[in-house]
């Protein structure tokens, strides 16, 4: 088990559980603010991606397809929140997840019609595609620096937002409270689009910082939705903070208990064995990780509604 | 017996849909099939209708607990594979006979709801679902990783289970008929729990939970033990999906068909227990006719939920039980 | 002194940095209609929550016919004979009333784990639900849904429901909230008719019933007994009037 290896995995972690909290942020706002189950989240994360390919395309420059495709997204972000999920807030969870499964099933099968099933790819901009020596001997991709960087950028952003703005503070109190807050007389459909956009926007950008490095293909979403759902659940639904240490925990679990799994094991038992318990038991960590905190804490860590 | 649709804001609970006319309908159709199907296609037919009926087993578990539990489990689909895999596992190693894999496949599914329950029935609302789903991805990502036993790509059954060495299951009308068998064993058998002392218990605690636990029924012990039941139901569809497939794979277990079974049970009408039979029927028999238009179905299929999910509460027990209403004026 | 049914000994329990109930030392004898009267917002029902399990105390303790129940989980207290009627009517709406009444019964009788045979059909489960709702004047509106029920019937029904539990302890809380004078008359009559059969705790407003059941008053102010004697000494008790009598009695 190599120091240097120790390093990289720990940055990917990093990586991994940044990209998590920007999927996960939009979510558990939308969950703790509307109450709305959306597992349609993690297509708006593909549509990023397949967007950002389109107008990369269109205009051979990664910065205008970045600003065009977190545009679009929004757009089809509202336009599915006005025709099919602002008709869902009232209603229980299941009829929630059965209508968004729905368009999960139509968004991957559409962007299967229109791009095809084979894997797209974008390319990553010129400047920001090279590695860059951290430390002698480890040598790290500039471009996820990059997404380390604009993740942890957005969190500060976020957590501005929602402490010191009039809407923050409005968003954090439809977390606590929505029907107080609508009784109070704020207009409850406008928080929700602004809450709804802005978490589609985090999604789409996601998306499309990571498509560069991962390949653009339909139910990309899919895993990742689960474990966004899985860093909410564990951070606290409706709480900020909870998501953005529950992914970065969940990021840094994943990656690190992927790659020394087996080498951890081996510590107790034959190799043999050992390469085969260890990867199960790396793709599982995460979920025996839910199960322990929910058992200890069955709202999660920091859950916006209170103990 | 007793009318006994759970009390439920989805579907009314009194008429014609909720009696014994309807189960007995269902159950003669599926009577009948085999010798319709002497005349076309018959082996399609057969195993279309008895993949129907095996899914149509874990719907009713899951319906118990969905509709009358309000425990909307989103990793059923992780018993269907256990069941599955004791099969598969069991005859990797020789063992072919349904003495002793129906049992390990009930056991597994039954341990496993037992450990997992524990720890699901504590959270409430979103957060079961969340954890149920947890688990059911636990059981996937380790069958995923049994690489003796094909890992990803699943493994071959060889051989259908014997009976007492009797080559039962063998042929594919007489499987046909232990399915249906067992399906009515299934239903009947929720039918006759949720109208018990146990099925009141458990559906007041749906019903208020708070009130059950003052007049001095423990809640959580009530839910764990249908919990265990609907595991253990899941464990036989899965048995049973082994044999007809003859093959176990980990996708049996992906949330995607623990959501499929969701939508089973939500499609037929969640809490009447006829509605999962009729969910699963419609649910796959749609799928099938839809895959045969165009590979792209799943772009008819998904608006169809959502629409079902805005506007047909209650399922098709639901909406036949309104029209039915209007028809009466 | 006979020994009492329920011994509350320095209840204390806080919300945050609000002392809700501050040392509550408190005792309910055998047969006796023990009322608990204060200002909303004194502490009633979080007291009556305490005793039945669904809050858990910061400091003291609950002892119910001679066992510690302190710790005790809700369904356990039950179990054990101590049974409560809610201030917000807390019943199965879609189940019929006679069912509501019958499940108490169950819970008594045998063992829940059946899953076999009719439950709704069993007449040794129906029987002493009826006679329950007799008891209560619901008699005739067994087979109804029971949110169908006017407001002050189901009041009655939680009665119903807690005396089919054939308790040794009946903690009332409000049972006569929201009703009319009527409705009032009808529950007070019902009360007093039960009077004597085992002890009760009946947390009430309305005063008119209080002097007319109570063997017993505590008066409860800010989480605190003010004063705790037979209703001619309490009402007569200057402080007491002056904290919440005196613009109650107007």
């Amino acid at each position: 088990m190599s120091l240097t290896l120790l390093i990289v995995q720990t940055l990917n972690g990093l990586q991994l559980g940044v990209l998590l909290f920007l999927i996960a942020a939009g979510l558990t706002l939308v969950f703790g603010v509307m109450d709305f189950i959306n597992l349609a989240h993690g297509v708006q994360y593909m549509l990023g991606a397949y967007l950002a390919v389109m107008f990369y395309g269109l205009t051979g420059n990664f910065l205008f397809a970045l600003i065009l495709a977190l545009g679009a997204t929004l757009v089809f972000g509202l336009l599915l929140e006005f025709a099919v999920f602002r008709h869902l807030y009232d209603r229980d969870h299941l009829d929630q997840v059965i209508a968004t499964f729905g368009v999960i099933l139509f968004l991957n099968q559409g962007v299967k019609l229109l791009w095809g099933a084979s894997p797209l790819s974008l390319p990553m901009p010129e400047a920001l595609s090279g590695s860059v020596v951290l430390m002698p001997g480890i040598l790290y991709p500039v471009w996820r620096l990059v997404i380390i960087g604009s993740g942890l950028g957005v969190a500060l952003l976020l957590y501005l937002l929602v402490s010191h703005t009039r809407v923050g503070m409005l968003v954090r109190a439809g977390a606590t409270n929505a029907p107080m807050v609508s009784a109070l007389g704020v207009d409850i459909r406008r928080l929700f689009m602004i809450v709804f956009g802005f978490g589609t926007m985090l999604a789409g950008f996601a998306g499309i910082m990571i498509a560069p490095i991962l390949s653009v293909e339909p139910g990309m979403g899919d895993t990742i939705l689960i474990l966004a759902f899985v860093v909410i659940v564990i951070g606290g639904i409706g709480s900020i903070r909870g998501a953005f240490l529950a992914a970065l925990l969940i990021g840094l679990v994943d990656t690190l208990g992927r790659s020394f799994s087996v080498d951890i094991l081996r510590l107790f038992m034959a190799p043999s064995p050992a390469r085969t318990v260890g990867p199960a038991i790396a793709s599982m960590l995460i979920y025996l990780l839910m199960a322990v905190v929910l058992y200890v804490r069955p709202a999660g860590l920091f859950p916006a509604k209170g103990r | 017996m007793a009318d006994v649709t759970a009390p439920s804001s989805r579907a009314p609970a009194r008429g014609l849909f909720t009696g014994n006319a309807l189960p007995i309908a269902i159950f003669l159709l599926f009577v009948l099939v085999p010798l319709a199907a002497t005349f076309k296609a018959e082996a399609y037919v057969l195993g279309l209708v008895t993949r129907v009926m095996i899914f149509a087993i874990a719907a009713l578990a899951l319906d118990l607990l969905v509709g009358y539990g309000a425990l909307a489990s989103f990793g059923h689909a992780a018993f269907i594979g256990l069941g599955a895999y004791a099969v598969g596992i069991l005859a990797s190693h020789g063992i072919s006979d349904a003495l002793i894999s129906l049992p390990a496949a009930l056991g597994v599914s039954a341990l496993f709801a037992f450990l997992t329950g524990i720890v699901c029935l504590r959270t409430k609302g979103v957060y079961f679902i969340m954890i149920t789903l947890a688990f059911g991805q636990m059981a996937y990502f380790t069958a995923s990783s049994l690489a003796p036993y094909g890992g990803d790509d699943g493994l071959t059954v060889h051989m259908r289970s014997t009976f007492a060495g009797l080559p039962v299951f063998a042929n594919d009308r007489a499987l046909y008929y232990i399915c249906l068998l067992s399906l009515l064993g299934a239903y009947l058998l929720c039918r006759a729990l949720v109208a018990s002392r146990f099925g009141r218990v458990y559906r007041g605690a749906r019903e208020n939970a708070l009130r059950m636990s003052t007049i001095g029924f423990e809640v959580y012990r009530f839910q764990l033990v249908a919990y265990v039941i609907a595991g253990m139901l899941g464990g036989l569809s899965g048995f049973l999906l082994a044999n007809a497939t003859e093959f176990v794979s980990p996708a049996y277990m992906s949330w995607q068909r623990s959501g499929d079974l969701l939508i089973m049970v939500i499609f037929g009408g969640i809490g009447t227990l006829n509605g999962a039979i009729i969910g699963a029927a419609v649910f796959l028999l749609t799928e099938e006719w839809l895959s045969g238009f165009t590979e792209h179905w799943k772009v008819i299929f998904g608006p169809l939920l959502v629409l079902v999910a805005l506007f047909a509460r209650g399922g098709l027990i639901g909406v036949a039980q309104k029209l039915r209403g209007i028809f009466r004026g | 002194m006979a020994d009492a049914v329920l011994r509350i000994e320095g209840l204390t329990k806080n919300f945050g940095g609000l002392r809700v109930t501050e040392g509550v030392t408190l005792d309910v004898l055998p047969g006796e209609l023990h009322a608990v009267i204060g200002p909303n917002g004194a502490g009633k029902t979080t007291l009556i929550n305490q005793v039945s399990g669904l809050l858990a105390p910061d400091a003291g303790r609950i002892v119910f016919a001679g066992e510690d129940v302190t710790n005790m989980p809700v369904a356990a207290r039950a179990q054990r004979g101590l049974a409560r009627s809610f201030q917000i009517t807390s019943i199965l709406p879609r189940f019929s009333v006679l069912e509501n009444v019958a499940l108490a019964v169950q819970a008594r009788r045998g063992t829940s784990y059946r899953f076999v045979g009719n439950a709704a059909d069993e007449e040794e489960l129906n029987a002493p639900a009826r006679a329950a709702l007799a008891q209560v004047g619901l008699g005739e509106r067994a087979d109804l849904p029971a949110g169908e029920l006017s407001h002050g019937e189901k009041r009655a029904l939680e009665l119903a429901i807690a005396l089919a539990m054939e308790p040794k302890l009946l903690l009332l809380d409000e049972p006569m909230a929201g009703t009319g004078h009527d409705e009032s008359e009808r529950l007070i009559a019902v009360l007093r008719s039960l009077k004597g059969r085992f002890p009760m705790v009946l947390v009430e407003h309305d005063m008119t019933a209080v002097f007319a059941l109570a063997d017993r008053i505590s008066v409860l102010i800010y989480g605190r007994i003010l004063a705790s004697g037979p209703p001619a000494q309490v009402r007569a008790d200057p402080e007491v009037v002056k904290a919440y009598l005196g613009e109650e009695m107007e």
